[in-house]
């Protein structure tokens, strides 16, 4: 419930839908309060450690944005309705208030615009705690009360209206995928029944990086693979996940199930995106409740996969300085940390980490739905700044690898606003096809 | 009966029982309250990750050591100190033997005990001049961070008062700022020292299934 809606009301009918909105948001934190969430509340023991690991407090020093505090109106729902022992200390009259709804939008920018569900805080956690995942369960309960950011709420209708966050129709892939068969010569094709790999990408690469398409038909072609991409489904992102809305990451979680069991494909390969890997690959079959008749393999898996069998002969090493950022939900939260390092070392010749790289390695400060929401701008850009300090100390860098389109556009952006074109940021798959021995290629 | 009669005997075993009874009670919530369900196909094993989340969270990790060693040195000072003292200060080897085990282990000489109180009340003191100094640490503490730092403090300086035996009132105070800490623990924070086998666990098993320990 926004204020221009409460505008016009009695000061009582206001008051209800207050009372209401807050009781929403009450209900889903407990809803989704399991006895995961409620260890990880017991167990805090407010030490602060996770403050150290957040980019958005490394890159501001604000006390408010240490991960633990982003939680506490979740952390009163529980001590006051389900935390065992709860009626001795209501006894002693200890029991915490109930969030209000002002005090849950207070919390708004620290429970979207602050917080990338990067999972970082958690390896500092001398308890282990999941900040993220609690973090994903709580939206739940903002969009119940209403209270999700704007940013957010215009992408979610952007999707009901073309199942694209950035609005991309199955006209506009089509004209993608051609121009694509045309830079490589290769055919694509669309909604074709029988292929053995349907493939899924995120918007950001079919409009910023089409680039990507044809690395698939390069890397496929070489593989001897069949491939597809549907135009019921080919939007990878979710942004039921991000924004929090139970539904909706189901729908478009469902969207593709469809396609891809419709077509008959046996694998479905989810893109270099971070969070769409987990929303299909660890959230999808828990969102529809049942596993797929397919598996999810990401693209950086899969490319390692077929590498390792011998089928994708790589030619010359790329030979400038390359470092790899680790996209959160594909590496520290994702579990794929060897596969991209795997790639590298067969494609570049001069790879080199960068400090904390594998799964202690910094956000690029945009994920979980940061950078769809205008609102968090300038705290996202502040928070880039721990990853520039990463690049910085590597003397003569030429170019990262960016295995995620919306890290790549965040790193994009927060370069071109500081005027640093001293690397070039390319995606892993580009990467490998690019290296590809295409004389071996055509002969295997 | 003397007070020291009364903090070491009914009132020690009521205490002693709510403490047990209290923390079963809560742990036991925490574990009927279950987790959800996760039907996507694993990669790792839940259960090797709920034991591989706990066993990698009792070492730090080495990209954090820089901004945090400070609280690493508190907080290991304290508890390591804390526990040597619970189980081989003389006179807690000799009340467990004659009050509840009916057996004994060698104690530590006095004057490893100095040295370890002195590490374990260094260590006590730096969290919790931390805790009060620096602003995360004033932003996200409440009350019951403050009473279970005190009390326990309280608990082991009276302890260090009481070595010698000499004194029935030293011992006395001791035993019965014991049983104030046994009779507080359960309802407050003070059980991180049995939940964080669930949270890490449950982490652990989150990840585990995903090949990965964060
Ligand atoms: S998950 Fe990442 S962004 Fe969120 S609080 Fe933890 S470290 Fe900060
Ligand atoms: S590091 Fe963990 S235990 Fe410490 S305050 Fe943060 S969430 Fe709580």
């Amino acid at each position: 419930m926004s204020d221009q809606q409460t505008a016009g009301q009695r000061p009582d009918e206001a008051q209800d839908d207050r009372q209401d909105g807050a009781a929403a948001a009450v209900g889903k934190f407990l809803e989704f309060t399991d006895g995961a969430v409620a260890s990880y509340f017991e167990s805090c023991v407010h030490c602060g450690e996770c403050a150290e690991a957040c980019h958005f407090y490394l890159s501001t020093g604000d006390p408010r944005y240490t991960p633990t505090y982003k939680l506490l109106p979740m952390v009163k729902a529980y001590r006051r309705a389900r935390a065992p022992l709860r009626t001795v200390r209501d006894m002693f009259g200890l029991l915490p208030d109930d969030p209000t709804l002002d005090e849950l939008r207070e919390w708004g920018p620290l429970v979207y615009d602050s917080c990338t569900m990067c999972g970082r805080c958690t390896l500092v956690c001398p308890m282990g705690i999941d900040i993220a995942g609690t973090i994903a369960r709580m939206r739940e309960g903002y969009v119940a009360a209403g209270l999700a950011p704007e940013g957010l709420v215009h992408a979610t209708e952007m999707v009901r209206r073309t199942t694209s966050p950035m609005g991309v129709t199955a006209k506009a892939l089509r004209a993608q995928v051609e121009h694509q068969e045309k830079e490589t010569g290769i055919p694509i094709s669309l909604d074709e029944k029988g292929a053995e790999y349907m493939a899924i990408l995120s918007s950001m690469e079919i409009m910023g990086y089409p680039e990507v398409i044809g690395a698939y038909a390069r890397l496929f072609k070489a593989a001897d693979i069949s491939w597809t991409i549907s135009t019921k489904a080919y939007e990878a992102t979710n942004i039921g996940v991000q924004i929090g809305s139970g539904a909706l990451a189901r729908e478009i979680v469902q969207r593709v199930v469809d396609a891809a069991e419709e077509l008959g494909v046996r694998h479905v390969i989810s893109p270099e995106c971070g969070h769409a890997y987990g929303a299909l690959r660890w959230a999808g079959p828990n969102l529809i409740g049942r596993r797929y008749d397919f598996e999810v393999v990401h693209i950086i898996e899969l490319i390692d996969r077929l590498r390792r069998e011998g089928r994708l002969p790589i030619g010359n090493r790329d030979a400038r300085r390359i470092t790899l950022h680790d996209p959160c939900q594909i590496v520290r939260r994702g579990g794929l940390l060897k596969e991209p390092r795997r790639l590298l070392d067969a494609a570049a010749s001069d790879f080199v980490e960068m400090d904390n790289a594998g799964i202690a390695n910094l956000c690029c400060g945009g994920g979980g739905g940061v950078s769809a929401n205008p609102r968090a701008a300038e705290l996202q850009s502040r928070a880039f700044s721990c990853k520039l300090d990463q690049l910085n100390a590597i003397e003569g860098l030429q170019a990262v690898v960016v295995p995620c389109a919306n890290c790549r556009s965040v790193f994009e952006d927060a370069l071109d606003e500081r005027e640093i074109d001293n690397f070039e940021i390319i995606g892993l798959g580009e990467l490998v096809a690019s290296t590809l021995d295409q004389d071996k290629a055509a002969q295997g | 009966m003397s007070f020291l009669q009364i903090v070491e005997g009914p009132l020690f075993w009521v205490a002693a029982a709510v403490f047990v009874l209290g923390a079963l009670w809560r742990v036991g919530g925490l574990i009927a309250m279950k987790r959800r369900r996760d039907i996507a196909p694993p990669t790792g094993s839940a259960a090797a990750g709920f034991i591989r989340g706990n066993l990698r969270h009792f070492l730090p990790r080495a990209a954090f050591a820089r901004r945090t060693w400070i609280h690493l040195v508190g907080g290991y000072g304290f508890h390591l100190g804390l526990f040597v003292l619970l189980l081989f200060a003389a006179p807690h080897v000799a009340f467990l033997d004659k009050r509840i085990l009916g057996f004994s282990w060698p104690a530590l000489p006095r004057w490893a005990f100095i040295l370890v109180a002195e590490i374990a009340f260094a260590g006590l003191i730096i969290l919790w001049v931390r805790r009060i100094s620096e602003p995360v640490m004033r932003l996200i503490s409440d009350a019951d961070d403050h009473v279970g730092s005190w009390l326990t403090f309280l608990v082991m300086l009276s302890g260090c008062f009481a070595l010698q035996q000499s004194h029935d009132a030293l011992r006395a105070t001791h035993m019965f700022l014991v049983d104030i800490w046994l009779l507080y623990f359960p309802f407050s924070r003070l059980m991180h020292a049995f939940t964080f086998v669930l949270s890490r666990g449950h982490t652990g098993a989150t990840y585990g299934r995903r090949g990965i320990t964060p």
